[in-house]
């Protein structure tokens, strides 16, 4: 359990954040660094957890929750926000509120270069079309980042992601 | 590849109006382009979504909203392109099961938007046996009014997901076109079910 003086691992903020909003669906494909979370929604009876085959039925999936008067959030890495770029016109165009949390790869100590494309045109990807986002490379900021693009997501009817660096993450180790 | 569409055929517009015939409180997702423009022509419905563009994404949106809504009976209608776009979706409702959804695969075996081109469906690839490999409880494939009659009355048996695809003519009806405003039909959809805009 977490104290004053020690402040729970930022892995294990991500859910409870989200529920705070009243967060109830939470669709993902899975990644390493979004497993604390993953492994909390699924074992969360508040929370319909959903697995995709890819990220872009994440989009959709929100979409229609929120059409059923439900919030949610995807999480997702970077590789799969490739994957949505079209679908992202649906959130773009009817204005739904749409919450990604996207754990990076490709931008700090990259041992596997085929995730640099990817993930070097994640951010300006998003922005183009039209999701603000914010980057969290420390711990401390992965709390107030999270809080703040859900409160625009949800309050504003906006797309909002947050990009999880490598550098909060850790390398991955390629050695067994 | 197995024959397809070689019996009877529907007329999309009269298959659809007659699906929708006397529907109560039924949510209706349709994908982009003609099953858009035939829920269009059956009756504009508060409880309708059009889809205009996001090509794969009217299944996703009926699983969101089947889960969110656990007790209406939730309608997608699309098209076999559409749903073949975004194809893995099928496994995705499979897995998440919702008993309250039926996704209704208006099949002609054409792009119909584009110029006529054979789709996947118009060259062999059946969309219900490959929700019926993903283990979906019930599929079927509809080819008369009678099957659209017996559709209609499982929509409300919430023991799904279902899926049915419905063998229709390859013949472009005039274009019926749903308002393009997203977040009216938004809010509009969202207020019939008690919702207020933010």
């Amino acid at each position: 359990m977490s104290t004053d003086e020690t402040p729970q691992p930022w892995q294990d903020q991500i859910l409870p954040i989200l529920k705070k909003f009243d967060v109830k669906h939470i669709a993902y494909v899975p990644d390493a660094g979004h497993s604390a979370a993953i492994n909390q929604a699924e074992a969360d009876p508040d929370i319909t957890a959903v697995t995709l085959t890819t990220e872009e039925e994440g989009i959709g999936y929100l979409a229609g929750a929120w059409l059923g008067g439900q919030r949610g959030a995807m999480l997702l890495q970077s590789s799969g926000v490739g994957n949505c770029i079209n679908t992202l016109a649906l959130a773009e165009r009817a204005r739904f509120p749409l919450l990604m949390l996207v754990t990076m790869r490709g931008d700090w100590a990259e041992f596997n270069g085929w995730q640099n494309p990817m993930g070097q045109a994640t951010e300006p990807a998003l922005n183009l079309m039209g999701v603000r986002t914010w980057r969290a490379d420390k711990p401390e900021d992965v709390e107030p980042l999270v809080r703040g693009a859900a409160g625009m997501a949800f309050n504003g009817d906006a797309s909002c992601a947050v990009l999880l660096g490598q550098r909060l993450i850790g390398e991955k180790k390629w050695v067994k | 590849m197995g024959e397809v569409n070689s019996g009877t055929l529907l007329d999309r517009r009269a298959a659809v109006a007659r699906l929708l015939e006397g529907r109560k409180d039924l949510l209706v997702v349709t994908g982009l382009g003609s099953p858009s423009y035939d829920v269009m022509a059956a009756g504009d419905h508060d409880n309708n979504y059009y889809l205009w563009a996001a090509m794969g994404s009217a299944t996703t949106v009926g699983l969101g909203l089947a889960m969110s809504q656990p007790d209406k009976t939730v309608l997608v209608l699309t098209g076999d392109g559409e749903v073949m776009m975004g194809v893995g979706a099928l496994a995705t409702v499979s897995i998440t099961g919702p008993k309250n959804l039926t996704i209704g695969v208006i099949d002609n075996g054409l792009f119909g938007e584009t110029g006529q081109q054979r789709s996947h469906a118009g060259r062999g690839i059946e969309i219900s046996k490959l929700a019926a490999s993903m283990d979906f409880a019930w599929t079927g494939i509809i080819d008369d009014e009678a099957g659209i009659d017996d559709l209609r009355d499982r929509l409300s048996h919430r023991d799904g997901p279902q899926l049915a695809t419905i063998k229709v003519t390859g013949e472009n009806a005039p274009r019926v076109l749903p308002p393009r405003d997203g977040v009216h039909i938004k809010n509009r959809f969202r207020a019939a079910l008690g919702f207020e805009p933010i």
